[in-house]
């Protein structure tokens, strides 16, 4: 466990001592909720409508795939006419792209801007080393099945695929999250024990709350 | 470069100079003559660029080859001099004094192969695996393929083609 996280006493700025545990002080223990339905159909078709149409992407670019956002994101293939664009925090998107393999040392950091991020949210998984490992499939360092640890609602096959691969596959998570099938957080949050299971297993030095909320 | 060579070869001991291009040589020192060697060289020879400095494993011989780097930008030449020291319980002298980045490269060599630095700053803290129990994966003797089976799930349905036989099956189905 890493020092900053361990249980300590701190002098206030009044001369008071107190004692901070940060795990439970700096974090909220509790797991994630499943997010209900709108009360009516229509109103929730129409919530879906919204949501497909505002995807706001997480800036945070792993293994090859981040250098295809580059032109995605400037004017020769232009994502912003399509609503899409790119934000610096995990608050403000609700669209993480996982764009290449990632590494353990990653992936740590992937759940943690994930679970930050404001329901409703949705993963993309970017190219073959999301799918099976690509042509990392022997790596002692990279998931080969990126499901395993996070919620995968979409997977765009290629090495690496271009940037009008990844604008079909923004058409088609829209499709998705307007039929109402773009389910991820929910599944996560039902899943939750199976999720952290996986993803405890590849992590080994597990050194922050299951819930980064 | 030859005369550089030449007139570093006898004071130093060196062993197997290659001129590898006019601008780039190796050269094989001893371990107790490194220091000097690396300091002639950055402050009377003008290489004062650590470039990398990194390892490659001879297991059958038994020995680590360290590579250190260096670069004269001011006459665009590059000088590698090669250092080789036993595998069992690898330690080497550690010159982050002299270049302070040879801290982070002597932290990764630490990690991937296992070679110590005593000294080094930062040496022991985690750099890209975190919480790593096995034997140092850049070490020979580390079996990838069964690590990556034994630690991660692999999707079921790969297959793997020779390149070259697949596209012709592909551009030529009848065979011709
Ligand atoms: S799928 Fe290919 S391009 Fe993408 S991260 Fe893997 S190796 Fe790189």
């Amino acid at each position: 466990m890493k020092e900053e996280l361990e249980k300590r006493i701190v002098k206030g700025p009044d001369g008071i001592e107190f004692e901070v545990e940060p795990l439970r002080d700096y974090y909220c223990e509790a797991a994630p909720t499943v997010m209900p339905q709108a009360y009516s159909k229509i109103i929730e078709g129409f919530f879906n409508w919204a949501r497909a149409e505002s995807l706001w992407i997480l800036g945070f670019g792993t293994g090859c795939g981040a250098i295809e956002m580059r032109p995605l994101m400037t004017p020769r293939f232009d994502a912003y006419r399509y609503g899409v664009q790119w934000r610096p925090t995990p608050r403000q998107s609700n669209l993480f792209i996982i764009s290449g393999y990632l590494s353990v040392k990653t992936l740590k950091r992937a759940i943690r801007s994930y679970e930050q991020m404001q329901n409703p949210k949705y993963v993309i998984g970017l190219g073959s080393c999301t799918i099976n490992g690509g042509m990392y499939w022997d790596s002692y360092n990279t998931i080969k099945c990126l499901d395993d640890y996070l919620p995968v609602d979409l997977y765009i096959a290629g090495c690496m695929p271009r940037p009008e691969a990844l604008l079909a596959g923004f058409e088609e998570l829209k499709k998705l999250i307007r039929a109402g099938k773009a389910e991820g957080a929910n599944q996560y949050a039902e899943n939750f024990e199976w999720y952290k299971a996986n993803q405890k297993k590849v992590i080994l030095d597990w050194d922050m709350p299951d819930y980064n909320w | 470069m030859r005369e550089l060579l030449e007139s570093l070869t006898t004071p130093y001991s060196l062993t197997d100079p290659v001129e590898q291009r006019p601008d780039l040589a190796f050269v094989t020192a001893g371990r107790g003559q490194l220091r000097p060697l690396l300091m002639h060289l950055r402050d009377k020879e003008g290489f004062t660029h650590l470039v990398i400095l990194t390892a490659v494993d001879w297991l059958e011989e038994g020995e680590f080859q360290l590579t250190y780097l260096l670069s004269d930008r001011t006459h665009g030449r590059d000088i590698g001099v090669r250092v080789m020291i036993p595998r069992d319980e690898a330690t080497m002298e550690s010159i982050h004094d002299i270049w302070p980045t040879a801290a982070t490269y002597q932290r990764e060599l630490r990690e991937m192969f296992g070679i110590d630095f005593p000294g080094s700053t930062r040496l022991n803290e985690d750099f890209i695996l975190e919480g790593w129990a096995d034997i140092p994966p850049y070490r020979r003797d580390f079996d990838t393929l069964k690590y990556a089976d034994e630690t991660y799930k692999q999707r079921p349905g790969r297959e793997t083609r020779d390149p070259a036989q697949h596209m012709k099956e592909q551009l030529y189905p009848d065979g011709k």
